[in-house]
């Protein structure tokens, strides 16, 4: 089931909303509105499901209405129009306490600039949610302390928050909001204002979180390797609008417009895509039970200069041609004893790691899954293609 | 010269007519009503002058520690509150003292839910904006005749008075310091579904805390400032020395009392500010 669902939000910065939204459903141009009216155009017909249990990221530059579609999930923001669904439950329609209450105990938020409480200790800070809550000094210390450890910050808790560095700062932030066993966790661009190599060590720490609680993370970044690190799903917003919604590798692998493009040309893909994507399933594959003559026959038949040979759904090894050859001489039975072993990589394995495999031989590369499985083999002009798209487009330009 | 659209005497008279009808009618009312303040400056008045002088110093040095934690600090205070007394201004620097309090006490009472007022609801601010202009800048014998037709000379109307004049300040640093709040720390409360009150108490009050101790510090310079003035409508204390030493040509006289309010000022100012300064440094 979805978590969270919001269907046709708009929202219109101003003193008079209301009356640019007919404008706005027509399709009127953030400038124009703007220059015609002095009203901003914040989010235009955004429709999200964001799934229980995944990180969806919220992706775009300043300016793409990202901050303020993460603050209509918990209303910080009113939207102009539009519908937003948590658990089934309308948040459109909350009264100001039970609001607070849906605050309390459904969703809790970290911040950019960490919005640590500069006049509470760390631990006062990391209780603060459960403070609301109205949970006892002892329990919510106890907990408190908890969470602290679970982020890596035991010894800090009489500490003030300007005696941290940023990111324990923002360790601090995680901690507080995880604090309140809220199923829903919003994180407003929560790693941007750290350095690149906190910034890493703060992801695998919340990915390592994520595999232990499993909560339903919304994610707002501008960085898309941070996205496509983190997110299960990404959303692309520009100028307020949906551009673009999927998983990582449907965005890599096919972009919707230019816009989206031209973000993508900075990743690195090699760290994103792994070797399922650059594998092709062979219409051919043999069996030890195979007799040799009939094995050839089907070599020559394709032109291939080898065949991946199965033993049951395990990959047994390589016949090479030269081999097949030799087998059908020598009045072999089945090509069993004929096979040469096959260097195997699992599907899971980034292709930057598969590149340099592919580079230390010239030998045939087959893809396993978890469990051992042939799933295809590796084919080199896809992982060149894959992980250099515009070099190997121009390549095959010139060679035309 | 400037066409006469509307005659002054017109502008006027209605304005006087209406003071006129107010002070008939309403005198009697008003001052059963403001019974309770006027017992009140007297019985602060009686309490500062009738306690034994080294008892009140005492108080004094004892509320600067509790400001500064700096031993130093608290006797330089008791020192600079023994030296009025050495120059024979102990009972009129009490009368003036009982006065400030007094009103400073107000004007923080009154000051903070105003500003906290301002800082929340925009239209109070708009309205709040002009009327501060006018209670800082309009000269403060303007409307001291009004107050003197109303409540007679005396202390009550030096309350009235000194309390206009010094309010001011309180109210507007505390509506900055709430704005100044740091709106992510604001948004964090909100988001883990702090109610409005909690947010204030727990959040914005305390943040905004060294901003409110620097207008409570402003609040007390000013109201020291109108100790001169207050004693033209019939307050004892060091103003009323000033006076007399202006009255009698007697230099002496006057810059001795004005050296008293001086000393006076320097006490308030350093405590309060050291108040706000210990705030500041706990909270970085």
């Amino acid at each position: 089931m979805n978590k969270i669902e919001v269907r046709h939000i708009y929202k219109i910065f101003g003193p008079h909303p209301e009356r640019w939204m007919a404008a706005a459903r027509d399709g009127l141009s953030k400038e124009a509105m703007l220059q015609q009216g002095g009203h901003t155009l914040g989010l235009r017909d955004i429709s999200l499901s964001i799934e229980a249990g995944h990180i969806h990221v919220i992706m775009g530059l300043s300016g793409s209405g990202k901050s303020t579609l993460i603050r209509h999930f918990n209303r910080l923001i009113e939207p102009s129009a539009g519908q937003i669904l948590v658990d089934g439950v309308d948040v459109m329609g909350l009264k100001p306490r039970e609001l607070e209450k849906f605050r309390q105990r459904k969703m809790s938020m970290v911040f950019q600039r960490f919005g640590l409480m500069p006049h509470r200790t760390v631990l006062d800070n990391v209780a603060y949610g459960l403070a609301v809550q109205g949970v006892r000094r002892a329990e919510r210390s106890e907990r408190a302390r908890h969470w602290l450890d679970q982020v890596g910050l035991s010894g800090f808790e009489a500490q003030y928050p300007h005696q941290l560095s940023g990111g324990m700062q923002q360790r601090v932030g995680l901690a507080r909001a995880l604090a309140t066993d809220a199923e829903i966790l919003l994180m407003d661009e929560a790693f941007s204002a750290l350095d690149p190599l906190i910034r890493h060590e703060m992801q695998d720490q919340l990915l390592s979180l994520q595999s232990q609680l499993n909560k339903t993370i919304v994610f707002i970044t501008h960085d898309l390797d941070e996205a496509l690190r983190l997110g299960n799903r990404i959303a692309i917003l520009k100028d307020g609008e949906l551009i673009q919604e999927g998983t990582p590798e449907d965005i890599l692998l096919s972009p919707a417009n230019d816009y989206i493009e031209s973000f993508l040309q900075d990743v690195n893909r090699g760290k994103v895509l792994n070797a399922s994507h650059a594998c092709v399933e062979r219409s051919l594959t043999l069996t030890m039970r195979t007799q040799p003559v009939r094995a050839l026959e089907r070599l020559v038949a394709r032109g291939y200069d080898y065949v991946a040979v199965l033993d049951g759904k395990r990959l047994a090894g390589v016949l090479m041609r030269a081999d097949a050859k030799r087998a059908v001489q020598e009045g072999a039975r089945d090509i069993s004893r004929y096979l040469s072993d096959m260097a195997s990589v699992p599907a899971s394995a980034g292709l930057d790691e598969v590149l340099a495999h592919l580079l230390r031989t010239p030998e045939p590369v087959a893809v396993t899954d978890d469990q051992g499985e042939f799933v295809g083999v590796l084919s080199r002009s896809k992982v060149v293609e894959l992980v250099t798209p515009s070099a190997s487009g121009d390549a095959s330009r010139q060679a035309a | 010269m400037f066409p006469e659209l509307i005659s002054a005497r017109d502008l006027q008279r209605p304005i006087d007519a209406f003071v006129n009808g107010l002070v008939t009618q309403y005198s009697d009312v008003l001052r059963s009503l403001t019974q309770p303040l006027l017992d009140l400056l007297i019985w602060a008045d009686d309490l500062l002058r009738h306690s034994p002088w080294w008892a009140i110093i005492a108080v004094v040095m004892a509320v600067a520690w509790l400001g500064s934690r700096r031993w130093r600090f608290s006797l330089a205070m008791g020192g600079l509150l023994a030296l009025l007394g050495a120059i024979g201004l102990w009972e009129a620097s009490m009368q003036t003292l009982s006065l400030m309090l007094v009103a400073v006490a107000f004007s923080v009472m009154l000051g903070i839910p105003v500003g906290i007022a301002m800082a929340s609801v925009r239209w109070i601010r708009a309205v709040m904006l002009p009327i501060l202009d006018v209670m800082q800048t309009m000269p403060s014998f303007v409307y001291l005749i009004p107050v003197v037709m109303l409540f007679n000379l005396g202390k009550l109307a030096a309350l009235f008075a000194t309390v206009i004049y010094a309010v001011p300040p309180v109210i507007r640093l505390t509506d900055l310091g709430i704005r100044l709040v740091d709106a992510e720390v604001l948004e964090a409360s909100r988001a883990f579904g702090a109610s409005r009150s909690r947010q204030l108490f727990g959040v914005q009050l305390p943040l905004a805390l060294p901003n409110i101790m620097a207008g409570i510090n402003q609040t007390t310079m000013m109201a020291l400032a109108m100790v001169v003035i207050a004693s033209m409508i019939g307050v004892r204390g060091l103003g009323y020395e000033v006076l007399q030493g202006i009255n009698r040509l007697q230099v002496g006289r006057g810059l001795l009392a004005g050296t008293g309010i001086v000393i006076l000022a320097i006490i308030f100012d350093r405590i309060t500010q050291q108040f706000g300064h210990r705030q500041h440094t706990r909270g970085g």
